[in-house]
């Protein structure tokens, strides 16, 4: 089997981890249903694992409390003795679309015990890359010939000011691992942890307009290997939306102060870093209405 | 009031201000002035030339001081004389005046003559200047010519083009021929047996610095011994020896006529300064290579002149050269170029000049002793070995330029993200599960849906993506070595940069006529405002004709040009609105109703 393997393995072999976004709150209120979701993508996978006897693809769900792997393609107990429902999906799918339901049950008794969490609606993006980029590693070390792998980001759901660091910390690490991070926004709202990714590891990044045809901007644009898109031209985003969310508030600021020691960003004075603890100095704004005050103090005394 | 002359007795001279004065006779007349002390043993006797005279000064008869007339010279010496009143000095200070006067109007008389010759030189240079440059000469013929701007004007602003220095700087060295001389061929005349050398005096020259024994023959022999014809004659004949290859007969020939033998031995001149340079090279340098063309070996080995490869009887080897030394004595000789810059017909002179260079040339290279020591030290530290050092492998990293436009051109529609109420969420949740699963259940009863995605909407997005991957602004600006005026047709882009010339040169003039305050310059600005104008619509015209896909970029680039434009016509129109309400308003000038 190895050898034949090796006598197979060209350089456009890819293998792709899919995270898709299983955002409950988003999924209720969108023009394209998740069923019809399910089915452009389902059909994308199938051809991406057409385009290439060795090709591999892992589908990990990103729920609103927690993340899963779904799906491996290379796992041989796919195949085989599922009993057919009728009409329903071919065999290949069905084990995926089982543990996707077991997986939305277990993210809703999730979500139930959780409380009252004043959150944003928004997915688990950082776990999902957290959890690819360690499967990719184990690809790595797997051995000498392994596929090129890539991640493709699926999501809808606006981005969680509160997974900034996270998201940051996942992408530097896909960059260093050389994994470019594609990304298909759905959503309506415009999403920078998505932007920042595809830019800073060299993916690609579009928002689809028409969501009826989302398959197929599937094929055209996200199921490139990465061999070809060397020579293949691909819609670039005009510009990248870079800003930032503070450590202290998670909020989404545009001007803000940073600690010169550990580039943690603050969107208002601090006298302490909450990262690495550096004690700030004293601004020049303090020290000016300092020394106003001192001069207006001088002439009562 | 020439031929004057102004005496005066009680006239005291002081050398500085605190001098007390030494009283004495003062005489000014139209050539000198003379004051002699009344003391005869006193030794301040002065005598100055009035032409030396470069300013006077003197104290008012208003002020308490006492009457000085204070006069200075070219030669920087301060001469202070005081009178015994006021008017004595008024009538001294006016002769010296009137002597100022005089001194200048000749010299004045000389500039302005010599700036009638400079304006004719001036008018060549111009010329020349509008031929060499072929876009001065449409800026010039698109505005001089339609009278928007005068000639002096159009010039003033490039006094730097006009300087003298750029004449010679601008003037290239000739360098020389890199044909050699001895391939000149003589016209021969088939009836008789005469053959014909044109001399000119670049060939002449050329020899003289190929070989330097035959200049020295040159200084030596003619005028004194023998007429220049002859002196030629007898090279040629050395030369047509040299060409036939009877080395037997050019031996003869030398030793009967001396100065003949004197072309055909080898050049000791040359062997001189070949030796010398061999001391100084570098001792790491390979010399064997050179060792031919040191003049000084026996030229045992090499092709001749002649192409052939006899071996040569060793008393006749001297009227024999290789080719291979010729050529190179020829390539060092066009290699250093033009040595001296005389362009003189008389042969003497490009001799004794040539020598002379030759001269202050060796003077400079003989060295001092330390100078050697120095140069022996840097010779030991500079020769390294390459084999001896370690390999340097520096680890390069390639530069990583990102597009800045990613940065800043981003914020499209960038909404803040906006948490929704945390209320409503919770109520939510557990329904959007809900519909959540029973997608899943439907997806997993009815399977993919048929058919996926219909023709159109698939054809929809194919053009869209292919209009998004082919914008210009994809496009454009990614490439660093490209510009997008090479993307125009020939004809806009010369247009484009015309245009920005004219209009800088129009600006120019236009702005610094302001503020008016001739009715020349109001002239002047009218003239350039209609020029502007015309330009204006003709940018409009442009960027209509440009092909519409070009058509943004070229308004981008236009854009710059017109507000510039725009600028100048505000200007125009607020300093007219100005100038009309200040001159209508200043019938009243009480700004009474």
């Amino acid at each position: 089997m190895p050898s034949v393997a090796f006598k197979q393995y060209s350089d456009d072999v890819s293998l792709l981890v899919l995270l898709l976004d299983t955002n409950p709150l988003f999924w209720s209120n969108t023009s394209i249903t998740f069923s019809q979701f399910l089915s452009h993508v389902l059909a994308f996978l199938n051809a991406v694992l057409g385009l290439n006897q060795l090709n591999q693809v892992i589908v990990i769900a990103t729920g609103y409390s927690s993340c899963d792997y779904i799906y491996d393609s290379s796992l041989t107990s796919n195949h085989g003795n599922f009993e057919r429902s009728g009409t329903g999906m071919p065999p290949l799918f069905a084990s995926l679309l089982k543990k996707l339901e077991d997986f939305v049950t277990k993210d809703e008794e999730l979500s139930r015990e959780e409380g009252h969490e004043d959150r944003t609606p928004s997915c688990l993006l950082s776990g999902s890359l957290s959890m690819a980029l360690c499967y990719i590693q184990r690809v790595f070390r797997s051995g000498h010939l392994h596929p090129q792998p890539r991640i493709l980001c699926l999501q809808g759901s606006p981005d969680g000011p509160e997974q900034y660091v996270a998201v940051m910390n996942s992408i530097f690490s896909a960059q260093r691992l050389m994994v470019p991070i594609d990304s298909c926004y759905i959503g309506v709202q415009n999403s920078a942890f998505l932007q920042q990714a595809s830019y800073i590891t060299g993916g690609v990044h579009h928002t689809p307009k028409q969501l009826d045809g989302l398959f197929q901007y599937l094929t055209t644009i996200f199921a490139t290997d990465l061999h070809s898109r060397g020579f293949v031209q691909l819609p670039k985003p005009i510009g990248v939306d870079f800003r930032a969310s503070c450590f202290c508030h998670k909020k989404t600021i545009d001007m803000g102060y940073i600690c010169s020691v550990c580039l943690s960003i603050f969107c208002e004075h601090h006298k302490k870093c909450s990262t690495c603890g550096s004690v700030f100095g004293q601004s020049k704004l303090d020290e000016a209405s300092s020394v106003s005050d001192k001069k207006r103090k001088a002439p009562h005394t | 009031m020439a031929g004057e002359q102004v005496e005066n007795r009680g006239v005291k001279y002081k050398s500085s201000i605190k001098d007390p004065g030494t009283p004495g006779f003062l005489r000014i007349n139209e050539v000198m002035l003379l004051f002699v002390p009344n003391d005869p043993k006193s030794d301040s006797k002065l005598k100055v030339q009035t032409k030396n005279i470069k300013s006077h000064k003197n104290t008012k008869e208003a002020s308490n001081k006492p009457p000085w007339l204070h006069l200075t010279t070219y030669q920087g010496r301060n001469h202070i004389f005081e009178f015994e009143n006021y008017p004595d000095m008024h009538t001294c200070r006016d002769f010296v005046a009137a002597l100022d006067k005089n001194d200048e109007e000749p010299k004045k008389a000389a500039v302005s003559t010599s700036t009638e010759q400079l304006s004719i030189k001036e008018l060549e240079l111009r010329f020349k200047l509008l031929k060499e440059n072929s876009e001065l000469q449409r800026l010039h013929k698109q505005f001089v010519e339609s009278k928007v701007l005068t000639e002096d004007e159009f010039w003033a602003t490039r006094k730097k083009l006009l300087g003298k220095d750029s004449i010679r700087k601008s003037k290239q060295q000739l360098g020389l021929k890199s044909m050699m001389v001895s391939g000149i061929k003589p016209s021969t005349d088939g009836r008789t047996n005469r053959v014909t050398f044109n001399l000119t005096p670049e060939i002449i020259f050329q020899i003289f610095a190929e070989k330097p024994a035959v200049r020295q023959a040159f200084i030596n022999y003619v005028p004194s011994k023998m007429t220049e014809k002859d002196f030629w004659t007898k090279y040629f004949r050395a030369e047509y020896l040299y060409s036939t290859k009877n080395t037997a007969v050019a031996a003869a020939e030398a030793a009967e006529d001396e100065e003949l033998a004197v072309f055909l031995k080898p050049d000791e001149i040359l062997a001189r300064e070949t030796r010398q340079k061999i001391r100084r090279v570098d001792p790491t340098l390979d010399m064997e290579a050179d060792e031919g063309d040191d003049y000084s070996h026996l030229m045992d080995h090499g092709i001749q002149r002649d192409g052939t490869m006899d071996v040569v009887e060793p008393q006749n080897d001297q009227f024999k050269r290789s080719l291979l030394q010729d050529l190179n004595r020829h390539a060092a000789v066009v290699l250093e170029g033009r040595s001296i810059d005389v362009d003189s017909e008389d042969t003497r002179i490009v001799a004794e000049a040539l020598t002379r260079v030759k001269q202050v040339s060796k003077a400079d290279g003989e060295t001092t002793k330390d100078a050697n020591q120095e140069r022996l030290e840097r010779m030991s530290r500079v020769a390294g070995m390459e084999d001896l050092q370690a390999p340097q492998n520096f680890p390069l990293a390639p530069l990583s330029i990102k597009d800045p436009r990613d940065y800043f051109e981003s914020q499209q529609g960038n909404i803040v993200n906006v948490p929704r109420g945390a209320k409503g969420l919770k109520r939510n949740v557990h329904e959007a599960y809900g519909l959540l699963k029973e997608s899943i259940v439907e997806i997993r009863a009815t399977g993919l849906s048929d058919p996926l995605i219909k023709p159109e909407v698939s054809f929809e997005v194919f053009s869209s993506l292919t209009r998004t991957i082919s914008t210009a602004k994809n496009i454009i600006g990614k490439n660093p070595r490209e510009s997008f005026l090479d993307r125009l047709p020939k004809s806009t882009k010369d247009e484009v940069l015309h245009h920005w010339t004219s209009i800088q040169e129009l600006l120019r003039h236009f702005w610094s006529s302001y503020p008016i305050t001739t009715p020349y310059l109001h002239t002047k600005v009218g003239k350039l405002k209609d020029a502007m104008s015309n330009t204006y619509s003709k940018l409009d015209a442009m960027k209509e004709s440009v092909q519409s896909d070009l058509r943004h970029q070229v308004s981008l680039l236009v854009r710059p040009m017109q507000q510039a434009l725009d600028a100048a016509f505000q200007h125009y129109e607020a300093d007219l609105q100005r100038r009309t309400a200040k001159s209508s308003g200043g019938e009243r000038p009480n700004g009474y109703v």
